[in-house]
């Protein structure tokens, strides 16, 4: 399978590569092979940055480029991605992800207009969602394979916020006004309107709570307000996250001043947590272990709902939409791969682009993310195997430059929050 | 963190301190940096030959792997096993209790060509300006 090519075993240890793109194939968000940062971000341009760029040089962080964006790793002077992995887990860790993209669907007259869009091009069903509530789902192309994830708000009546990946911005964009042009609605882009912080962890709400008089405790996870952040009114405020842990995402204007004042005030209010800065690291080995999937890893234009186990987010039941037929196909042809997560039994880290192995050596599959998961002290991946591997227990091999080392089929997600944290 | 002067340093980061024709080689403060957490180590077996400019280990961070060339042709004679359980010390002690490998050299005079600690300084501080522009 062609998910992505193999990254050279291994890289030279020369340092620059830390920061090179022949590096970043073995790590795993630093796609070795995104083919859309060509639209994005020529070779010859330099990186886009977010307004908060300077915070992050000022803090010393480690930056790369990650989908055409200037971005940080991790901040060694505060504690660097092991510690700020922990910090999210046990109490509060601050993101900027304002690399995040962000499409309005909406309607001037409640016609239902943006509705019906949002369905053609969403495999979710949005029918369901209520004014302030979203949901995880994906756009798919007519053959069942992702175009990418999205988070779909419902803001009002007929108006829809999806938020969009990084490096999908451009071909995202594209694919929504190209696919969306027969129905009555307006499309906007608000990418550059808006600097995007995620306050991830159990103290997530008590941080944000210093910064704000909105009902935070009655958002439900996946449900949004609008309210006075850091004095700016009607901030969208949404429970959601990317790391496996409650928190919060907030949407400011995204001028630098604002921006950089917001940045410092959760900093500030967030002290007595024990809140610190978490880079894309953190927020990569946090996704990991809540299974969260991640683009040209986990699910890709190659790969398609079923493979990529997401079926409890596509409503095959709902009106039509752009990829279903295929999948009605795919599914009445079942499966020749499917993702499962794995735990190395043996020494040894699996990393993106690793091949799997059965006990004689034959290749049977591919390794999408691998990493030492910091919480449960062990060596994690997910990986895609054919359905005769992918019972709980099974043993698989995992290609270690020139090893084999042994692996375990194991339960997903690795990681999840307890109870009482989701309800709170 | 200071870079012993009695050491030698290779562009690819690794320290190599010779004395007589036994060599203690390891990775520098700011490769460390560089890498971050460091969570596994994987070293040659005692006797095992290595090459200038050939993969002679690995060092994992939870974020990449780097393999590690060794800066001068020799046999190794001691393999620091402490790592197997600490890797950590790779980020806390680099220039000391973090040594990887004891080389036996072929010939100690190919050392000589390395940077001494004030080149080494002078380049990484041009590195960290390249990265920072």
């Amino acid at each position: 399978m062609e998910l992505n090519s193999p990254p050279e075993s291994s890289s030279r240890f020369t340092i620059p590569h830390i920061f090179d793109a022949s590096y970043l194939a073995c790590y795993h968000f630093f796609l070795p092979e995104i083919k859309m940062e060509s639209a994005i971000s020529p070779a010859n341009s330099s990186p886009r940055k977010t307004p908060l760029n300077g915070v992050h040089r000022r803090l010393g962080a480690k930056m790369v480029n990650f989908g055409g964006w200037d971005m940080p790793v991790e901040y060694p002077a505060t504690g660097g991605l092991v510690a700020e992995h922990k910090a999210v887990r046990a109490s509060v860790g601050l993101f900027d992800v304002s690399h995040m993209g962000d499409i309005r669907i909406h309607s001037n007259n409640h016609s239902g207009a943006a509705l019906a869009a949002v369905q053609h091009i969403s495999m979710n069903d949005a029918a369901r969602l209520a004014i302030g509530q979203a949901h995880y789902s994906a756009m798919l192309y007519p053959n069942g394979t992702f175009v990418d994830d999205v988070i779909v708000h419902r803001l009002a009546d007929d108006d829809y916020l999806l938020v969009i990946n990084a490096g999908t911005r451009e071909k995202d964009i594209n694919w929504v006004r190209d696919n969306t042009k027969s129905f009555d609605c307006r499309v906007e882009e608000l990418s550059d309107a808006y600097t995007q912080f995620a306050i991830q962890g159990p103290k997530a709400i008590d941080v944000l709570r210093r910064l704000t008089d909105a009902p935070l405790d009655t958002v439900k996870n996946y449900w949004f307000i609008h309210g006075t952040v850091c004095g700016l009114k009607n901030t969208l405020i949404a429970r959601t996250g990317y790391t496996g842990e409650d928190g919060f995402e907030i949407y400011v204007p995204s001028d630098i001043p604002t921006s950089e004042r917001v940045w410092n005030e959760v900093v500030e209010a967030g002290k007595e947590f024990g809140l610190i800065p978490c880079g894309l690291g953190a927020r990569n080995t946090l996704r990991l272990e809540a299974k969260m999937a991640l683009y040209e890893h986990e699910i890709s234009d190659k790969l398609n709902v079923w493979e990529a186990n997401l079926d409890r987010y596509c409503r095959m039941e709902k009106s039509d939409f752009i990829g279903r037929a295929a999948l009605e196909k795919a599914r009445a042809a079942g499966l020749t791969r499917t993702l499962v997560g794995l735990e190395m039994t043996e020494r040894g880290i699996a990393r993106d682009g690793y091949r799997c192995l059965n006990d004689s050596g034959e290749p049977i599959g591919i390794i999408t993310s691998g990493s030492p998961s910091p919480t449960l002290c062990k060596n994690i991946a997910l990986a895609y195997v054919p359905p005769a591997y992918a019972a709980l227990g099974t043993p698989v091999f995992v290609e270690l430059r020139s090893q084999k080392c042994k692996a375990q089929v194991v339960a997903t997600p690795f990681y999840k929050r307890s109870k009482k944290a989701i309800a709170s | 963190m200071a870079y012993p002067t009695q050491y030698r340093y290779t562009k690819e980061h690794e320290w190599i301190d010779v004395k007589g024709d036994i060599a203690t080689i390891g990775i520098t403060d700011y490769a460390q940096h560089e890498l971050g957490d460091v969570v596994f180590v994987e070293l040659p077996a005692v006797g095992a030959a290595v090459t200038s400019g050939k993969v002679f280990g690995s060092i994992e961070s939870v974020k990449a792997v780097s393999e590690i060339f060794a800066p001068a042709n020799g046999s190794v004679t001691e393999a620091n096993s402490e790592l197997h359980n600490k890797p950590e010390t790779v980020n806390t002690d680099p220039h000391g209790a973090a040594w990887l490998i004891k080389l036996k050299l072929a010939n100690p005079a190919d050392v000589n060509s390395l940077m001494d600690a004030k080149a080494y300084e002078a380049f990484i501080e041009e590195k960290q300006k390249e990265t920072s522009a």
